[in-house]
């Protein structure tokens, strides 16, 4: 909002010094915001610099031996051991095989849902759906970590016969419930948001309404629908309590979605709260942390700037 | 030709209409199966007693407790904050500045951070920075608040949930008939007047769908506080800033991944996973129907 021109003259009088306090204690809070998130990066990536500097982290990790296969073969991931053994591809795997599973369920749901309510749904269904996927995400993620390890991992080995109870598709099962709702809201607010006129235009032409959702409601909206998938990885990437309850933890190098697995996420809560501080452990974990920070920001980037470019199309700028 | 395309049509419809149905049954499923189990289980005793027999029997008390304690003290740090900063993008700065967009492009991206990375920036900057300093400069070095404690849990969990209370504060600031503001500068009213008495005033449901929001996040999240406060079991209460607490996510965390017999805490656990989903949902019921309202009178206005 602009300010009136006459101010100087209305506010002859008025306790101007709190009134600029005042403004100044407004415009930090905001400037906190930016700092919040430069601090974060900022302490996470302190703790996780003297693996790439420190002599002493050296002797036992580098980030090149954590990369390779040790002698002998294979990576193994053992931090805790005698002699400690930090390979990274088992849990480069673990994490983005779960992530995988979760997406191939929950991008096609979300997307498919959310066609549904912005062009086919009769009003009062759609008032019905949207509360119900606010829910779902409002459910806390250690309560989906928990239905996924009693309930979905029981019916699962009762039905399959997996050998390992705790596995990829059981985690990423669950992992989708939390996608769900984030690729559904961009990509529904992302399709409501194509202008009428677009699908006048088609059916006016002869299209029918599935011809019509499919084919230029769906193309028009497409930077928004990408959007909410990329922000859909951000999160099941990050994403640790459900991982941690409900994958089995162990560290293995194996793409089978039916066996065990170890992500990012889920090393860093297994094994922070008992690492000696300042000890290659910890800040191999601070590393791992750095590198997620790192992953889902330029993922939330991306997904925003597909947001923006969706609104410019919409708007002829484009 | 043209029925083939009626009959495709038909089958697109109905698969997205599939999709829809089974994630209003994953939730139903969810809800339904919590519900059974841990209906029955649910008491006074559970929800005022104390854990007994290795967690297995008694009840949640000290969790619900700490949860609560948790909850408000992060509510005190956020809401200042996070209504200022809503003030200052909305009210103060100039729309389209440099700024501004930096500000809305860092709650985007500290909405996106992983929960667990707020835990290592607690670990790291609240506990060893802020907290070693503290105790250098007040307590003559003595470990006082350079360890996980209820404070750290709470202020990470603010940062955590800054960018929902700025989010919702701005849309009621949004919601404000420019033509008030405009009618209050006429009057003779400074920017802060406007602000206090004719913005904030016409915000205050709006403000308030965002402290709840915030609250029910922060209630569930558990990565956040598990290496800043959050304990295993206490036999006490917290009552002192630099207390460790019991919370009921990680309890519900402990509960099923910790336990020597799963089956013997299996009654407790549901009852303590109902418990925490009633008291989520409760909360984002509320703050859905309010902010369904101020969008009613922003499509008014």
């Amino acid at each position: 909002m602009d300010r009136p021109r006459n101010e100087r003259l209305l506010l002859k009088g008025k306790p101007r010094i709190i009134e600029a306090l005042l403004e100044t204690a407004v415009r930090s809070s905001a400037f906190l915001v930016i700092a919040a998130l430069a601090l974060i990066f900022f302490f996470v990536a302190k703790e996780a610099l003297p693996l790439l500097t420190s002599a002493e982290v050296h002797e036992e990790a580098t980030l090149w031996t954590m990369l390779q296969a040790r002698e002998g073969g294979g990576f193994v991931w053992q931090p805790a051991s005698e002699k400690p053994k930090y390979s990274l591809p088992p849990l480069v795997v673990g994490t983005l095989k779960v992530t995988l599973v979760a997406l191939l369920m929950a991008i096609p749901l979300a997307i498919l849902a959310a066609i549904f309510t912005s062009e086919f749904a009769p009003q009062q269904l759609r008032e019905l759906v949207k509360p119900a996927v606010e829910m779902l995400a409002g459910i806390p993620s250690v309560v989906i970590g928990f239905f996924a390890l009693i309930v979905v991992a029981t019916w699962l080995q009762e039905a399959f016969g997996f050998t390992f109870r705790l596995n990829a598709i059981t985690a990423g099962i669950g992992l989708s419930l939390a996608v769900i709702p984030i690729v559904y809201t961009v990509a529904e607010d992302a399709l409501s948001a194509v202008p009428q006129a677009f699908r006048d235009g088609s059916l006016a032409l002869g299209a029918n309404r599935w011809q019509t959702a499919w084919r230029v409601v769906l193309p028009a909206a497409m930077p928004g629908v990408f959007a909410g998938c990329v922000l859909g990885f951000g999160r099941a990437i990050g994403e640790t309590m459900i991982v941690l309850m409900a994958s089995g933890n162990a560290a293995m190098m194996s793409w089978n979605p039916a066996e065990s697995f170890r992500s990012f996420s889920a090393t860093i809560a297994a094994e922070l709260g008992e690492v000696v501080y300042g000890s290659p452990h910890y800040h191999v974990l601070f590393f791992i942390g750095a590198f997620l920070f790192i992953i889902t920001f330029l993922l939330n980037l991306a997904g925003h700037w597909y947001v923006g470019r969706l609104r410019a199309r919409l708007e002829g700028k484009l | 030709m043209k029925r083939w395309i009626k009959f495709v049509g038909l089958g697109f419809t109905t698969l997205t209409g599939l999709a829809c149905l089974i994630i209003v049954a994953m939730l139903v499923l969810i809800l339904g199966n919590v519900v059974i189990h841990g209906g029955p289980r649910l008491s006074w005793e559970f929800v005022s007693g104390e854990p007994r027999a290795g967690m297995t029997e008694g009840g949640i008390f000290p969790a619900i407790f700490g949860t609560v304690a948790l909850v408000l003290l992060m509510t005190l740090a956020v809401v200042p904050l996070g209504v200022a900063a809503a003030i200052y993008l909305h009210e103060y700065a100039r729309q389209g500045s440099q700024l501004v967009h930096l500000v809305r492009l860092a709650l985007h991206n500290l909405a996106g951070v992983p929960a667990i990375v707020f835990g290592m920036f607690g670990l790291g900057f609240f506990i060893k920075f802020v907290g070693s300093g503290v105790d250098r400069a007040f307590f003559r070095g003595q470990l006082t608040f350079a360890q996980p404690c209820i404070l750290w849990a709470a202020l990470t969990l603010a940062v955590l949930t800054l960018p929902t209370v700025v989010v919702a504060t701005e849309e009621a600031l949004r919601a404000v008939p420019r033509s008030y503001r405009e009618a209050a500068y006429a009057a003779g009213a400074t920017r802060w007047q406007v602000v206090q008495h004719v913005v904030l005033p016409q915000s205050v449901a709006g403000i308030l769908t965002g402290t709840i929001l915030a609250v029910s996040r922060g209630a569930g999240e558990v990565a956040p506080i598990m290496f800043t406060g959050a304990a295993y079991y206490l036999p006490y209460l917290p009552k002192k800033l630099n207390d460790q607490f019991m919370e009921l996510g990680y309890h519900i965390y402990v509960l099923t991944t910790q336990s020597p017999d799963v089956e013997a805490t299996k009654p407790i656990l549901y009852a303590t996973v109902l418990l925490l989903l009633a008291l989520t949902f409760a909360l984002n019921l509320v703050a859905i129907l309010v902010r369904s309202s101020i969008r009613r009178k922003l499509r008014g206005a």
